[in-house]
């Protein structure tokens, strides 16, 4: 998985509509044994919509499968590991990798992509082409994630 | 594909695994271990398999045990009903050729669904119900989603309740089979999970607020309180699809009924409990 060039998104996907959340022609990026060190904007992440962007049922979403430090939101789930402290363990360029495609890490793991829009099987229509964060929100999350130190 | 299968070993394995914690540490028991602990649930484990009764709550299960509680009744009604009310051209019922239910459809809903010589085809019990309409009755065939047709099919399957789950997976119902078990294997949707992803890797395991089960289908058609109605298992799995931001299919297709039957399998041995009562 050594510096592979991944083209994220299909591009000239038809850009049609409103796009509630997610995006469509995510940009390139490179990784680099199993990291990503360039951020995808060049834009700093804001940690505060990094976090909403996590909790937001219809994006991150990470709730559903991480116990994190967000004691105002009830039910956190049991089936990744919980991320407190996770800003400690994982390096910036490490998570970013993790956020985009954690596949590229673990093939078999439940975790989704959340910026990749290829190599998928029966999308409904209204979110093809589309990625589920969009290229800052990835941003905005690893820039939230490193403020869970330990 | 690896699987971390069933991470805490199921059934015998749990209660070692709660004796364990008690002693080690005040350590919270997990939600399984607090579900084990109900005697009810006994008899819905079979080995490493847990019907989903095991999984709900039990306050859901109380309302399930008992037949006069149990919403899912209504359409078991409207199935008794129906069995034996005359309809369409050859002015028959169920019951004209089929006698008493209790008797001639004892075991029939646990081996389902089925292949069949005359049609060629793998049948769910809607699809042969709607077949004995069409062609034995003259009638017209119902909906799937309908009240006839869940009522009717909770109604047969109700005279399995209690035996095991017995589908026919070799021979001529092979293809299907394999077909169904790709379809479960298979990612799908923007999430990019499979069923298995869910239901095989992680049971047990708190999902946001929901307790994941192995998503066993031995007790639909099933009342949900989301639903406020009994719906199919067809119906379930188009939820489960679009959950995912999955394309779902139609209830009754092929894809579907291959999905069953592999389902059906995983469940071999576990008690038929329809009408169920879940979450
Ligand atoms: C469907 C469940 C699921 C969802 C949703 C999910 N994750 Fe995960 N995540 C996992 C699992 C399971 C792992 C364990 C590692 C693996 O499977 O590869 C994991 C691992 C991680 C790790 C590595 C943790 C470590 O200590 O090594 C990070 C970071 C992470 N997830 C962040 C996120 C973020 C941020 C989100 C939301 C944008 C998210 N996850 C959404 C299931 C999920
Ligand atoms: C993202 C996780 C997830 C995926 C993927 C998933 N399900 Fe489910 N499924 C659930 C949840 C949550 C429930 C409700 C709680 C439970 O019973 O597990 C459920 C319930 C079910 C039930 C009802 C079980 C019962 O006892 O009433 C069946 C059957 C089922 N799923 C089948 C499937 C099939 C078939 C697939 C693949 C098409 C699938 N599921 C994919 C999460 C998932
Ligand atoms: C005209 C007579 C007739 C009528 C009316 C009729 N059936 Fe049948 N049915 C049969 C016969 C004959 C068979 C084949 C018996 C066998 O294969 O053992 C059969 C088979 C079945 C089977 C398959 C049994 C199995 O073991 O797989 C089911 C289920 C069934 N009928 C349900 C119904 C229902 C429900 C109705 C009413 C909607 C109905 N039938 C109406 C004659 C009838």
């Amino acid at each position: 998985m050594k510096y592979q060039l991944l083209i994220g998104a299909v591009l000239g996907a038809a850009l049609t509509g409103a796009i509630a959340a997610g995006s469509a022609n995510a940009v390139e990026y490179k990784i680099v044994e199993d990291t990503v060190p360039q951020s995808l904007t060049g834009k700093p992440g804001d940690p505060a919509n990094g976090k909403k962007t996590a909790i937001n049922r219809r994006k991150g979403n990470c709730l559903a499968c991480h116990d994190m430090p967000i004691p105002e939101q009830a039910d956190h789930g049991q089936v990744g590991p919980p991320l407190l402290g996770v800003g400690s363990r994982l390096s910036e360029a490490e998570l970013r990798m993790r956020v985009i495609d954690s596949k590229v890490i673990n093939p078999d793991t439940i975790m989704p992509a959340f910026y990749r829009s290829t190599g998928l099987h029966r999308v409904l229509k209204k979110w093809q082409g589309k990625t589920i964060v969009s290229a800052q929100e990835v941003e905005d999350i690893v820039a939230y994630l490193m403020t869970l130190k330990e | 594909m690896k699987r971390t299968i069933i991470r805490v070993t199921v059934a015998v394995g749990a209660s070692v695994l709660l004796a364990a914690c008690v002693a080690a540490a005040p350590k919270e028991k997990t939600a399984l271990e607090k579900r084990l602990e109900d005697p009810r649930v006994k008899n819905y484990i079979v080995g490493e398999k847990m019907t989903g009764y095991v999984f709900a709550t039990a306050a859901t299960r109380t309302v399930q045990d008992d037949d006069f509680e149990n919403p899912a009744f209504l359409w078991v009604d409207i199935g008794e009903e129906n069995w034996s009310k005359v309809d369409g051209a050859a002015g028959k019922s169920c019951a004209s050729c089929h006698g008493d239910a209790p008797d001639s459809m004892k075991g029939v809903g646990a081996t389902y669904p089925k292949y069949s010589g005359e049609t060629k085809k793998l049948m769910a019990l809607q699809h042969r119900i709607n077949w004995e309409r069409e062609n034995r009755m003259k009638a017209k065939p119902w909906k799937w989603e309908s009240d006839e047709m869940l009522g009717m099919t909770a109604y047969v399957k109700l005279q399995s309740r209690g035996m095991p789950v017995n589908v026919k997976i070799d021979g001529p119902a092979k293809p299907f089979y394999e077909a169904g078990k790709k379809f479960y294997n298979q990612r799908r949707g923007m999430l990019d999970m499979a069923c298995a992803n869910c239901h095989v890797d992680y049971p047990a395991t708190m999902i946001r607020s929901n307790l994941l089960s192995q998503g066993m289908p031995n007790g639909f058609p099933t009342y949900r309180l989301k639903w406020q109605k009994v719906g199919s298992l067809h119906r379930r799995f188009r939820g489960c699809n679009k959950q995912v931001r999955a394309a779902p299919y139609k209830q009754g297709t092929d894809e579907y009924t291959n999905l069953e039957l592999f389902l059906m399998d995983r469940a071999r041995d576990l008690p038929m409990e329809t009408p169920s009562v879940r979450m």
